[in-house]
């Protein structure tokens, strides 16, 4: 982590718990630079999270009021936070599985409602911290440790999820497009409403070394590859498109 | 902080309230203005009459999408500094129960509203039962402790609702109201009274707000946007927050204090009333609705000059052992009617040295005084 961001950071936080190559640490990163870039001060900020890796991006790194809950509950104690103290500027860093998963009701009616909460889905794509099992979110034909044929299952489109839910603003960004994710992550703490970011961020660890990818460095080659803008989605036929990644803004309020 | 007298949130005087009214009635008096709920027989009528009562309030009420968003939202609201509650019944409680967990653990205050129904399972959701008393105290995973109260009429569902909130806030615990569908509908004439008596969290600026060397084992509790930055898990964590999720001996100190700080202070929590109990060589043992079956029925023994009382239960949990093994010593046996399977009768057992006969109906219907009269009338 950069020194310039250390005020954002708990006294005596000297490193992230994040395995090597994981793409959580790059995304805790972008979160601060967005939050200083709008110059919000961290006494009004209230970061909310789940269960699972992504959830400790915030607690207890964060200098700030953090409220790590339950599994896939982080929405709705962050609705209630909010509602009761608007003052409060609540952002929810969590996982796929947790937000999508085993938190999905809540995911879509908070959209539904338009609460005025930031959402940021760590999309890792399987369920990291409990040993790599498949998740909602994992590619078809993904090798997991409960899915050892590959996930015979679809994942979700997380964005069109929640824009069809009724979201203000949808994003979807990947840590190796920085500069695209900090302005994404500023303008949904500047719109008064539902706003969600799904962000993919590798793991090496679990997803990473039992679908062939040789290193951490592989799995960022590989996302820089796949993610393409919408703009250049629409010059690729349906084939081409297959293993690409549809990235940018889905919907402005 | 800590008590004060404030003026009432109702006009004082003597109204004809559901206890399921008196309830939300009840809540407001005492401070609360965030609700969160969902539907659910036969509590519904309280979450109706917060979603009109909060606009003369400023409450915040919330319709939420299901139980567990319910609960959670409500300890997200707390934190964030309300007085906060919910109201359910026995699919919702089982619903809530691994957030009880965590606000047992993070010593969170709040109150929910258990307005019981016959269960297992979906049950008979308009019938009554007091089948949740072993779920209030042993419902989600792992060793913590919590307060029950039991009313019996609806001047006590008010009552008991206010002394619930000031419960909660000051031993930071999760309190439960155990009423049952038959009181939750009940109509009776109450009385509203001009002040009423609250507690407000105590707040000490960058004290540790999960630890504490005083002997009453209650630490402090700041709120959201206060600058204390706050660490709030539900992991196992030190005073000031810090997940320590392989230390045995934080461990330990938290669930030993979240434990102690109310066992440790249950003579001060545990509310009891007697009647007729001098010289009683049967005592009966009763609490919410069936105790008043149970006082109707000795009052009519009395008069036949059998030698019986009532011990009527308002707190649940903690258990009042000491009174327990007092009467027990006193009477030569205890009679214990209840709307479940004996879940009272047997804890009763655990302190009690004379005979212990339980009653159990669960059947959807209350208890009738002359099935205790009939049953008793034998004992003596």
């Amino acid at each position: 982590m950069a020194r310039d961001l250390e005020e954002y950071l708990r006294p005596g936080i000297d490193s992230t718990p994040f395995c090597p190559g994981c793409g959580h640490g790059i995304l805790m990163n972008l979160i601060l630079r967005a939050i200083d870039g709008l110059k919000i001060s961290m006494d009004e900020m209230l970061f909310v999270s789940g269960i699972g890796c992504a959830a400790w991006i915030p607690s207890p790194n964060f200098n700030a009021d953090t409220l790590h809950t339950l599994h896939g509950r982080a929405i709705a104690f962050a609705t209630g936070a909010k509602m009761f103290n608007p003052q409060l500027n609540v952002m929810v860093i969590s996982g796929d599985g947790d937000l999508t998963s085993i938190g999905g009701n809540h995911l879509i009616h908070a959209a539904r409602r338009n609460i005025d909460l930031t959402v940021i889905c760590a999309n890792n794509m399987i369920y990291g911290m409990t040993g790599g099992q498949v998740a909602s979110t994992s590619p078809l034909g993904a090798l997991t440790s409960t899915t050892m044929d590959g996930n015979r299952y679809r994942p979700f489109d997380l964005c069109q999820l929640v824009l069809g839910a009724g979201a203000s603003y949808v994003a979807r960004y990947s840590v190796t497009q920085p500069l695209l994710l900090v302005s994404a992550i500023k303008k949904s703490l500047r719109i008064h409403g539902f706003t969600f970011i799904e962000v993919l961020s590798p793991c090496p660890t679990q997803f990473g070394r039992r679908n062939r990818y040789d290193s951490p460095a592989d799995m960022l080659k590989n996302l820089m590859e796949r993610c393409i803008s919408r703009e250049e989605a629409d010059n690729f036929s349906d084939d081409e498109l297959k293993d690409k990644i549809v990235t940018g803004e889905f919907s402005n309020e | 902080m800590g008590y004060r007298v404030i003026d009432g949130t109702f006009p004082a005087g003597h109204y004809y309230f559901s206890g399921n009214e008196a309830v939300a009635e009840g809540a407001i008096a005492a401070g609360c203005r965030y609700y969160a709920g969902y539907p659910i027989t036969p509590s519904s009528e309280i979450m109706e009459r917060i979603s009109v009562r909060f606009k003369d309030v400023h409450g915040v009420f919330m319709q939420m999408e299901d139980e567990l968003a319910s609960i959670c939202s409500v300890i997200g609201a707390v934190w964030a500094g309300a007085k906060a509650m919910t109201a359910t019944s026995g699919p919702g409680f089982s619903l809530m129960q691994e957030a009880i967990g965590y606000a047992a653990l993070t010593e969170t205050p709040l109150v929910i509203a258990d307005i019981q129904r016959a269960g297992p399972g979906t049950g008979q959701a308009t019938r009554v039962a007091s089948g949740d008393l072993m779920q209030a105290k042993w419902g989600s995973h792992g060793d913590y402790y919590i307060i029950a109260l039991s009313p019996w009429s609806v001047q006590e569902m008010y009552d008991q609702t206010i002394d619930a909130f000031n419960l909660a806030e000051q031993y930071r615990v999760p309190v439960f109201i155990m009423g049952e569908e038959a009181i939750g509908h009940l109509r009776e004439r109450i009385e509203v009274k001009t002040k009423v008596r609250v507690f407000d969290r105590i707040k000490k600026k960058g004290a540790p707000p999960f630890g504490t060397n005083q002997d009453d084992g209650i630490p402090p509790m700041p709120s959201f946007g206060e600058g204390e930055k706050l660490l709030v898990t539900g992991s196992t964590h030190n005073e000031i927050g810090i997940r320590k999720t392989d230390d045995p001996e934080v461990h330990s100190r938290l669930v030993n204090r979240i434990n102690k700080k109310i066992l440790n202070n249950r003579d001060r929590i545990i509310q009891t009333d007697s009647y007729h109990l001098k010289n009683a060589e049967v005592i009966v043992v009763s609490y919410g609705f069936t105790a008043r079956s149970a006082l109707f029925a000795i009052e009519q023994l009395r008069k036949e000059g059998k030698r019986v009382g009532l011990l009527r239960l308002k707190t649940i949990w903690p258990f009042a052992d000491k009174i327990i093994k007092d009467i027990g010593q006193k009477a030569k046996k205890i009679f214990v009617p209840e709307m479940n399977r004996g879940q009272i009768a047997g804890e009763i057992m655990k302190y009690a040295t004379c005979e212990v006969i339980p009653y159990n109906q669960t059947n959807g219907e209350i208890i009738h005084p002359h099935r205790i009269i009939n049953e008793v009338r034998r004992l003596v």
